[in-house]
């Protein structure tokens, strides 16, 4: 299956990379990993004139704390998230996801920015990062801007960033206090969507819940946060009752269809349950750390 | 445009259209035919090829993403007419019966080897996850991969203690 033709450029400097973007606004994407970009040429969902391959830009595939932040360069492979073992303490729910995207030969190539900026609602790193109010970095001939993930989501494969722009880092807050998280995904096979996931990242504070991020992927348009669940654990303490309630809650944010993977009922009932255990393991782990 | 890139050590150059994919660079262009084309679509892995080292998925790779790097394909597995360690378990254990999902898994054995000498029945059923075979001969492939580590282990020089 051959794509539709296109021209291809590699710029080798990030500046070489928004003069192209500023020049061709939506006649073309970007290509970092292509592991969502390639399939879709193929399908013919996507026939954009020019290809602008920032694989070879350099400075873009930093992973660092510093600054408050987790900084992650635009191409740092799943991949390399997953063999990251340092990340397992500060952000347990990105090294729980880590593992669990698509299979390792995608992940070696697939990126957590190109993700973002595809805005898949079965996309695992959308759901993630709503979790961990994590934003993304957004650079252009303009200038450059942070685009909070929550904001970046407009709808199905649509995100607030502009034509001329290309997302270069993703930030991820460092947490204050002891933190737990994971990441919950029913999947019919390795390498196939979600069916359901959830993300969950919990920050303790005087043995309360102190923050509470819930981020859920293929229950709706686009991935969705449990915004009225967040709400309902800040400050809470951490019993089963807290947690039931707020998986109620996200339950009920949760706007699932039905299709080939599941019913939107039985959608909405794994998001329910996967809350309760994602809290409840996301506690624990606080509690150990 | 012009690709330049090592194809199992041996330097190729090839003009071609941005759009054509890296495996039909490797089979149409260079006339490898080892390396297959099964869903086309990212799921089975019977196209896989090591980039720099690194298993991929050559049906979602542009042929343009390879200028300047190295491709490993199964014809780089044996050298001097003797079959690779890898080919040889697959050989032994009834690592295969058609055949079809074979190079991709024996190039993903090659990585997991070289970054795991010693992978455990868990490690090497994670490495082969991105990889499907129809005929579900998972069992002998694990027993195949095992079996080259072993032989591997023996061929390596001891290690001074």
């Amino acid at each position: 299956m051959l794509p539709p033709r296109f021209d291809y450029r590699r710029p080798g400097s990030l500046e070489e990379a928004v003069d192209l973007l500023a020049e061709h606004g939506d006649q073309a994407k970007v290509l970092a990993g292509g592991q969502s970009l390639i399939p879709l040429l193929k399908f013919r969902l996507a026939a954009p004139a020019l290809l602008v391959d920032v694989n070879r830009v350099p400075g873009l595939d930093g992973l660092a704390e510093e600054g408050g932040h987790l900084r992650i360069g635009a191409l740092v492979r799943h991949a390399t998230l997953e063999r990251e073992a340092s990340l397992r303490g500060r952000y347990p729910a990105i090294a729980a996801a880590a593992p669990q995207i698509s299979d390792p030969l995608v992940r070696n190539l697939g990126t957590v920015g190109g993700s973002l900026a595809h805005a898949d609602p079965s996309g695992d790193w959308g759901a993630v990062m709503l979790a961990l109010g994590a934003s993304v970095v957004a650079r252009s001939r303009r200038g450059e801007r942070e685009i909070p993930v929550r904001e970046l989501f407009r709808d199905t494969f649509t995100t607030s960033l502009e034509p001329d722009e290309l997302l270069t880092e993703v930030r991820v807050p460092a947490p204050a206090g002891p933190v737990g998280g994971t990441y919950l995904k029913l999947e019919r096979k390795v390498g196939d969507f979600a069916t359901v996931a959830v993300a969950v990242h919990v920050e303790m504070r005087d043995g309360r819940i102190g923050r509470a991020g819930i981020g859920m992927a293929a229950v709706g348009p686009t991935n969705l946060r449990a915004e009225a669940a967040e709400a309902a654990l800040a400050g809470a303490e951490p019993t089963e009752e807290a947690f039931a309630e707020a998986a109620r809650l996200a339950a009920q944010a949760a706007s699932p269809v039905s299709d080939v993977r599941g019913s939107a009922e039985y959608k909405r009932h794994v998001v329910e349950v996967y809350v309760r255990r994602g809290l409840a393991a996301a506690v624990e782990r606080a509690r150990a750390a | 445009m012009q690709v330049s890139c090592s194809v199992n050590g041996v330097p190729r150059t090839a003009d071609v259209e941005p759009r054509l994919l890296l495996v039909h660079l490797i089979r149409e262009v260079f006339d490898l035919t080892g390396t297959h084309v099964g869903c086309d679509t990212t799921s089975c892995g019977a196209c896989t090829v090591l980039l720099d080292g690194t298993p991929v998925k050559s049906c979602t790779v542009l042929a343009v993403q390879a200028d300047g790097r190295e491709i490993t394909t199964v014809e780089g597995l044996g050298q001097d007419g003797k079959l690779h360690p890898i080919q040889e378990g697959f050989k032994e254990e009834h690592g295969l019966q058609c055949g079809f999902c074979t190079p991709g898994m024996m190039l993903v054995a090659k990585a997991l080897l070289e970054r795991n000498p010693d992978p455990t029945e868990e490690d090497i059923r994670w490495a082969i996850s991105g990889n499907i075979c129809r005929c579900t001969g998972y069992v002998n492939i694990v027993k195949a991969i095992r079996w080259a580590a072993r032989r591997m282990a023996e061929e390596r020089p001891a290690a001074a203690v």
